[in-house]
């Protein structure tokens, strides 16, 4: 039996363990059939060309975990940013972690899916907004068929949320065939502002799968700032699939820093749905050995008046390879769009290959769009300026690639967590710079 | 009263394609219909020898494995391959040895497309290989050319000429298997143009081939290959433009460009086919194959107009195999009313130090689609490789589209790759300024579509761009949004 028809099968021992009369599991129902109809992707699709699955899709993938398994704080302290408050939501192995969480329901609704999805209160909010946006390909569907548990953020109106909220998805590797599906849904209300710090770690070098799914919705003049920081280990494989509903006057801008993990593959997409809105994708991505990373975003301007502003930057050496599929599509009534794109990547090794396919779709006539690419590598003039100093080589090229992916950097909000940044960065570069930058 | 938008849209959409007229010459046409039969019996006409028959059979095995591709962004009624003729020849072919016995009707065809072979003749040194539908009628300045060793002759002559020299490079650089439209060429090709300049020539003159097609129902499936041998330089126009038609017909051509060491060669194409009516009925379906190889130092240049054509499916590409070699595209492409264009380049760097250019030009106004597909692709070995590709739309009308693809696949780290595109609108304060200055919307939308596609113009030969420019007036005028 291959893996998808094991997963299918699995959909009904699976319906056992939720509550199959709530109006969500229909979604699921459908979902499963739309998995089996479309399956994984493959290389023969376009938006898979340059990415395959097949070392991650092992035969023994299973979706149940078999046991909780709990950790220490101590154990797991150095994947949080301690040094601010904030909220917690922590899983293990796509099982909520009470200990480890700090959630709330004060004004706001930092808490479990599980609990939105089985709780009267919300039935109304996961109605209107559970899987409303998620594309229905088969990855996402795959998720959504299984979707039980992740975070649920809920921010009324008005509600300016003092501290960050982070969300935690460690696996354990215990059981290294674990598929660990979270799905998260976070609603920001009008005039709404929040912050979000999202992280998946596995714990042991074991193999690691994890297909996450996360919608967000940003009402009429809602901030959210989303961060991303993806420095797993080499064994652990992520597809993360983030889809971004926004509304009219509201920003929204998703960081994603990508350092870690065998294979990470991002789907990023907005949909703009008001005017005057504005949305900020921004990532750094740095790799080495045989990792692979693959930045797909896209967005979609259905409105006019609209900005979109994309700023990846990718370093790339040893065995690694990147992939940049950037997709900006302007609808006929999307008249005065600003659209920007930009990808600057640095090949470090001859070895090393990185992929970019950077795609304008226009049906309106009046906007403003342009896309940059570029391929190079690092001043060789810099570099000697550097250590005619005094710097020795491998600080002078880190320093050069600190400048090269700064741009990014900078505009992260949080201090601590540009700081945590910093020194991931510092240390996938093997360098001290002895200071911060 | 000002000349208003609305105006400028309905002149446009009344405007008919000038170069609509039929010309009534016997044609000695094949049933419609394609098997192995058809591929023998067009090799027979052709009076061609035995492997090159067997070519084209091999060639038709694998076309029936394939299926048309579906990848381009562009959407059309398929063609049905079993309604097409494969062959159609002017029946009077006399063999001239002037101008004057040249058949009067077909003088007036081409001096109605302004491009008259006494025209051509008086501008200096442009030797005119015509071809009308599938077989060359009237060769030019063949003695001028013969006295440097250098070849230029329809291809089924050179089949029969100089067989090795075709048989040494036909297919070496667009093989059979190709993709289905090649493939489709290889077996049916009627005609085309041969060219073969020798070792250290540099061809005195710009050699020169207008196709046309003229017979209703008949595909044409040029095949066209250049030869520049060690050292050589040509420079190679082709021009097009077909007479109106209702049905869909159907164009698959190849080009072959072969530089050598360091040979140069200068391929510019003017495509005024015609592009459908204003409801995006009839119009010419253009799916060419074109594509050139470098060998060390060499160097070769795309350079095309595209106005014309219903459906464009067409990726000039440039293979930098050779040290040094450079690779060079530059592209023009207008699309109006219904026509959709899926045009491009792929730039193939496997030698170090190779470079490469792209200039991409989109201008898309009424109800057209036209996208930009383009590849670079850096080997592993190309130390120091090098690509500049730019690709600018213009849109008018807010019922078009303009997109973008490119793919940009880098193995080297040496590797230094820089992509841009942007899309922008006429601004109204330009033809403001214009306007300003006593100089109506029109003449100020053709003025400011010339300096948008200037870089490109710019490299065409003189000649052309004469005739690029008025294409462009033609294809364009008023169609501001």
């Amino acid at each position: 039996m291959d893996l998808k028809d094991k997963l299918v099968s699995s959909f009904m021992a699976f319906e056992n363990t939720v509550d199959v009369n709530h109006p969500v599991h229909e979604v699921r129902s459908e979902a499963i059939k739309n998995f089996e109809t479309l399956g994984f992707p493959s290389k023969k699709m376009e938006s898979w060309k340059y990415t395959s699955l097949k070392s991650i899709l092992k035969p023994q993938l299973s979706v149940f975990p078999k046991k909780e398994t709990s950790l220490d704080y101590k154990d797991v302290k150095q994947y949080f940013i301690h040094e601010i408050e904030s909220y917690k939501i922590v899983f293990v192995d796509g099982v909520y972690s009470s200990h480890l969480s700090e959630t709330s329901h004060e004004g706001l609704d930092v808490c479990l899916m599980s609990a939105a999805l089985s709780k009267p209160k919300y039935r109304l909010l996961i109605e209107n907004y559970f899987n409303k946006i998620a594309v229905k390909d088969g990855l996402t569907s795959l998720n959504t068929a299984f979707s039980k548990e992740g975070a649920f953020i809920n921010i009324p109106r008005g509600v300016v949320v003092e501290k960050p909220i982070q969300i935690l998805h460690f696996t354990t590797g215990v059981e290294s065939s674990l598929l660990t599906q979270p799905r998260n849904l976070v609603v920001v209300g009008e005039n709404a502002h929040v912050q979000i710090i999202e992280r998946h770690q596995s714990l042991t070098d074991n193999p690691t799968f994890t297909n996450c799914v996360t919608e967000i919705f940003a009402n009429k003049r809602g901030i959210v700032d989303y961060y991303k920081i993806q420095n797993d280990r080499d064994e652990a494989s992520l597809i993360d699939n983030t889809y971004i509903s926004q509304q009219r006057n509201s920003h929204v801008s998703v960081h994603t820093f990508s350092l870690g993990g065998k294979l990470t593959r991002n789907n990023l997409q907005f949909f703009q749905k008001g005017e005057y809105l504005d949305s900020t994708l921004k990532g750094v991505t740095i790799t080495d050995k045989k990792q692979h990373v693959d930045h797909s975003t896209l967005v979609h301007h259905a409105q006019p008046n609209c900005e979109s502003h994309q700023d990846y930057k990718g370093i790339y050496a040893d065995k690694s390879t990147g992939v940049f599929n950037g997709q900006i599509i302007v609808e006929k009534e999307a008249q005065k769009t600003n659209g920007f794109q930009q990808s600057n990547n640095i090949l470090l090794d001859d070895t090393a290959t990185i992929n970019a396919k950077p795609q304008l779709e226009i049906f309106a006539d009046d906007v403003r769009c342009s896309h940059g690419c570029t391929i190079g590598q690092l001043d060789d003039e810099a570099l000697l300026y550097l250590r005619s100093r005094g710097i020795p080589k491998k600080e002078a090229t880190a320093l050069l690639m600190f400048g090269f992916a700064n741009n990014v950097l900078e505009s992260v909000k949080i201090p601590q967590l540009k700081q945590r940044i910093t020194k991931l960065i510092a240390s996938k570069l093997g360098v001290n710079l002895g200071f911060d930058l | 009263m000002a000349y208003t938008e609305e105006e400028l849209k309905k002149e446009l959409e009344t405007k008919e394609y000038e170069y609509g007229f039929y010309t009534d010459i016997e044609s000695d046409t094949f049933p419609v219909g394609l098997n192995e039969d058809i591929v023998r019996a067009i090799s027979k006409k052709k009076e061609e020898p035995e492997w090159m028959t067997d070519w084209r059979l091999e060639a038709f095995r694998v076309w029936k494995e394939m299926e048309e591709p579906e990848w381009a962004n562009v959407k059309y009624k398929k063609p049905d391959f079993q309604a097409i003729s494969y062959y159609s020849a002017p029946s009077k072919k006399p063999k001239y040895d002037s101008l004057d016995e040249v058949d009067p009707e077909l003088l007036d065809t081409f001096k109605k497309l302004g491009i008259s072979l006494d025209e051509q003749k008086k501008l200096a040194g442009v030797a005119v290989d015509v071809v009308m539908d599938s077989v060359s009628v009237a060769t030019t300045f063949k003695k001028t050319l013969a006295e440097k060793g250098i070849i230029f002759c329809s291809i089924s002559e050179a089949i029969r000429e100089y067989p090795e020299l075709v048989k040494k490079y036909i297919g070496t650089v667009v093989p059979r298997k190709d993709n289905f439209y090649a493939a489709l060429n290889s077996a049916v090709f009627s005609d085309g143009s041969f060219c073969y300049i020798p070792k250290g020539v540099r061809c005195p003159m710009e050699l020169s081939t207008y196709f046309r097609i003229n017979q209703a129902g008949t595909g044409q499936f040029e095949r066209t290959l250049v030869i520049a041998d060690e050292g050589s330089y040509v420079s190679y126009l082709e021009g097009c433009t077909a007479p109106m038609r209702d049905e869909n017909q159907l164009h698959a051509a190849v080009v072959e460009l072969i530089a050598l060491d360091d040979a140069e060669i200068k391929y510019s194409t003017v495509q005024n086919w015609f592009p459908g009516d204003k409801e995006g009925k009839g119009g010419v379906f253009n799916f060419v194959t074109k594509r050139g190889i470098c060998e060390t130092n060499a160097k070769i240049s795309w350079t095309q107009v595209e106005t014309g054509s219903a459906v464009t499916w067409k990726y000039p590409s440039c293979v930098l195999k050779g040290d040094n070699s450079i690779g060079e595209f530059y592209s023009i492409a207008v699309t109006n009313n219904y026509q959709q264009a899926d045009t491009g380049t792929k730039m193939i760097h496997l030698g170090r130090n190779t470079k490469s250019t792209i200039i991409s030009k989109g201008i898309s106004a009424g109800k057209s689609q036209n996208s930009y597909r383009g590849l670079v692709q850096i080997n592993g070995r190309a130390e120091n490789a090098r690509n500049f590709s730019q690709c600018d739309s213009l849109l008018m009308g807010n019922e078009c589209g303009a997109h973008t693809f490119p793919y940009i696949e880098a193995k080297n780290k040496t590797a230094q790759i820089e992509h841009e595109a942007t899309t922008s609108k006429i601004g109204e304060d330009q033809i403001f300024y214009c306007n300003q200055r006593g100089i109506d919307t029109e003449k100020a939308i053709a003025l400011i579509v010339n300096g948008f596609s200037k870089e490109v113009l710019n490299k065409l030969p003189m000649e052309f761009a004469v005739e690029a420019q008025k294409l462009l007036e033609i294809s364009l005028e008023g169609s501001v949004g």
